[in-house]
């Protein structure tokens, strides 16, 4: 009895150092749960580099905010939107799970806000890349942070319409994202002169592009967009080339292109390639220093999506510590009051559309002359401002801004 | 006239049933092998898509290790991946026989996943690419079209290799025995013939035909680990509409199912990876057994 006395009072009191620690944070651990492709079409771009990248973040604050121990958990949604809610209400539900992070594929990230507006949880977008989200489909939880088709139509289709290639025919991945990229895309080329001839809506992942680069080179448009990203882009460019599309005298615009797809295609293949970019690793110390350590983890160089995975769920944790809280509507708050100060963004400002707002870059693919080895393949043509590249917040038509 | 009724012109038309071709010669060799293996071994292998990936990345290593080109490798990727799937046979799936085909579908689909995740693993998800040997470097025009002659060669081969399977079963002495096997294999080896490893062997060139397809698609894909679950749902359903273990339905359904495909991506391209599927329930309705299929 004395002894089971002693123990129930040293329990109490532990229990009560515990919650005094981390008096704001709820259930005493600030959990985030990782949503990628870890097998498919799209995790070399985002996968399994996401969550070291995250785990970087975490290793920065020693694995605590706020007194809290920072938990990590991730899952493979295989691309379907169906997974990622289910996984997600799951984590949200009983796992308590305080915000969602990475969530490549936009079909999953629509999903995931879905859940995340039921739940009032963050959801922490960087591999996604439809404008809608900070649109159309936006709501007040949903951030996202790397990049976003329109950046990408600002970046590669007005630098494309300024070389002369003022007429365009796109090959676009059925689904929300490729849609979403064509008409940022167009508005971009139609703005500056330009003319769209038609378009092709190829099946979500395809694997052979011949027939779909015949059509695009009967269209005889100057240029051909290709409105997709991944295995996706990397098959259309191999086809081009296989069919002689670029010697006959076409231009191929990879509108959506990463770093790992170069990487994939080879130099030989790939050079001259316009891209934009959210980040590149061999820009300045901080990158180079930051990419170093993800390369001797993951034996490859981190991606935008990475970086910014990295760059999201620090700014997120940033934000608990100056709060010493986990509630939703707290943290994103003092999210948005704290410009965004890391390796992957200088004075990053979050608006109330849920778009960090950022540098962009616009990249050429090096020729195998100018490369000194494996992953020194771009070179920085222009920085994109990010008011340039995202539009100013009074063109969001998101409801909630 | 119908061409420009529907506004294309018979030049881009021409393209696409000559690209459906090409398509339809991979289908062809990937279904045939399918075929081979149901007839024999009564098993749904869905191991396929996997084993034609290891063709590919068989390809790779060869190059890559023992500096053996292409075209050695069109000899030797096969036998290697063959081998593997007589290690296969013998030591998984024989194990299978005689119970459920349930079984051995949920067997080969696990040994898929876990082969493809490990290559994923290793390799990575975009995949390596693998150059386009130089004597079929460039291509040809054809006035309609730009033919490289790479593909030219894939359409060749492919026929050449399922005319020769078909007339390794229909009229050699060694093909009257797998067809017996088929038919009724107590009785065969009743005769004093070796069943057994008359399946084993079966098993081993069906694999052999899956990576054979894989060296072919090295050069115009990606060396990918995910290109063989893209493709082996589609070569199902070339197997089921030509009738599972039909070897002439194999081919001509594959050739025809390419050709069908390649028109629905000129006139409605979203549909492109669907239209098998629906040609596939239609033909399940009217000929439950497939177009080249008995009757059970």
């Amino acid at each position: 009895m004395k002894l089971f006395k002693k123990l129930a009072a040293s329990a109490s009191v532990l229990a009560m150092l515990a919650s005094g620690a981390s008096a704001e944070i709820s259930d005493g651990v600030v959990k985030i749960g990782l949503l990628t492709d870890m097998s498919g079409t799209y995790s070399d771009v985002a996968g399994p580099g996401t969550i070291t990248a995250a785990e970087m973040a975490i290793e920065e604050f020693g694995g605590t905010v706020a007194g809290a121990p920072i938990e990590l958990v991730s899952a493979d949604h295989q691309n379907k939107a169906d997974i990622s809610a289910n996984k997600a209400r799951q984590w949200g539900d009983t796992e308590q799970v305080d915000a969602f992070a990475e969530l490549v594929t936009t079909s999953v990230a629509m999903a995931v806000f879905e859940v995340a507006k039921q739940q009032n949880k963050i959801a922490l977008v960087s591999g996604a890349a439809s404008s809608p989200l900070t649109n159309d489909a936006c709501i007040p939880t949903g951030l996202h942070w790397t990049y976003n088709t329109r950046a990408l139509g600002v970046g590669t289709g007005s630098a494309v319409v300024a070389e002369g290639g003022d007429s365009w025919f796109f090959l676009t991945a059925d689904y929300a994202f490729g849609e979403a990229l064509q008409n940022d895309v167009s508005k971009v080329v139609e703005a500056a002169g330009g003319k769209v001839l038609g378009s092709v809506k190829h099946p979500f992942p395809a694997s052979d592009f011949s027939s779909f680069m015949l059509q695009a080179q009967a269209s005889g448009a100057k240029v051909i967009g290709l409105a997709n990203a991944g295995g996706d882009t990397i098959n259309a460019i191999k086809a081009a080339k296989e069919f002689g599309i670029v010697e006959a005298g076409q231009k191929i615009a990879g509108l959506l292109v990463f770093l790992s797809d170069v990487h994939a295609l080879g130099l030989d293949t790939a050079q001259g390639l316009q891209m934009t970019v959210s980040f590149y690793w061999d820009m300045n110390d901080e990158t180079r220093e930051w990419s170093r350590r993800f390369f001797e983890k993951t034996g490859k160089m981190p991606t935008g999506i990475q970086a910014g995975t990295y760059s999201s769920v620090r700014h997120y944790l940033k934000a608990i510590e100056a709060t010493g809280s986990d509630d939703t509507d707290t943290v994103v708050a003092k999210m948005r009051e704290m410009p965004v100060e890391d390796m992957f963004a200088h004075g990053g400002v979050l608006r109330t559309d849920g778009r960090m707002v950022h540098d962009m870059y616009l990249a050429e693919v090096k020729s195998p002359a100018d490369s000194s080895g494996p992953w020194d393949y771009l070179k920085i043509v222009r920085t994109i401002p990010g008011e340039e590249a995202f539009g100013p917040l009074s063109e969001s038509t998101c409801p909630t801004k | 006239m119908l061409t420009d009724l529907l506004g294309f012109p018979p030049q881009v038309l021409f393209g696409q049933l000559l690209l459906g071709l090409i398509n339809g010669a991979f289908y062809a060799v990937l279904s045939l092998g399918l075929a081979v293996i149901f007839g024999l071994l009564n098993i749904v292998n869905f191991a396929h898509g996997a084993l034609y990936m290891l063709g590919a990345f068989a390809t790779l290593g060869l190059t890559q290790y023992l500096g053996i080109g292409y075209w050695g490798a069109l000899i030797f990727a096969p036998l290697i991946v063959g081998a593997i799937g007589v290690g296969l046979e013998r030591v998984l799936l024989r194990r299978l026989s005689g119970i459920d085909h349930l079984y051995g579908l949920l067997l080969t689909f696990g040994l898929a996943l876990v082969i493809e995740g490990t290559f994923v693993k290793l390799f990575g998800a975009s995949g390596i690419p693998y150059p386009t040997p130089e004597a079929l470097q460039g291509g040809v025009n054809l006035g309609f079209m730009f033919l490289p002659f790479y593909r030219g060669w894939v359409v060749v081969a492919s026929l050449a290799v399922c005319v020769a399977t078909w007339y390794l079963f229909e009229r050699t002495k060694i093909g009257a025995y797998l067809r017996a096997g088929t038919e009724n294999p107590r009785l065969l080896q009743a005769f004093g013939v070796n069943v057994p490893l008359l399946t084993t062997l079966a098993y081993g060139y069906g694999v052999a035909l899956a990576a054979f397809a894989g060296v072919l698609a090295a050069p115009i894909t990606q060396v990918n680990p995910l290109m063989g679950s893209n493709l082996i749902i589609v070569v199902f359903a070339v197997v089921v509409i030509g009738g599972m273990g039909s070897i002439m339905g194999a081919v001509v359904t594959g050739l025809s199912m390419g050709i069908i495909e390649g028109l629905t991506k000129v006139f409605w391209p979203e549909a492109s990876s669907t239209v098998i599927f629906v040609v596939m329930a239609i033909v399940l309705v009217l000929r439950p057994a497939g177009l080249f299929g008995k009757p059970a």
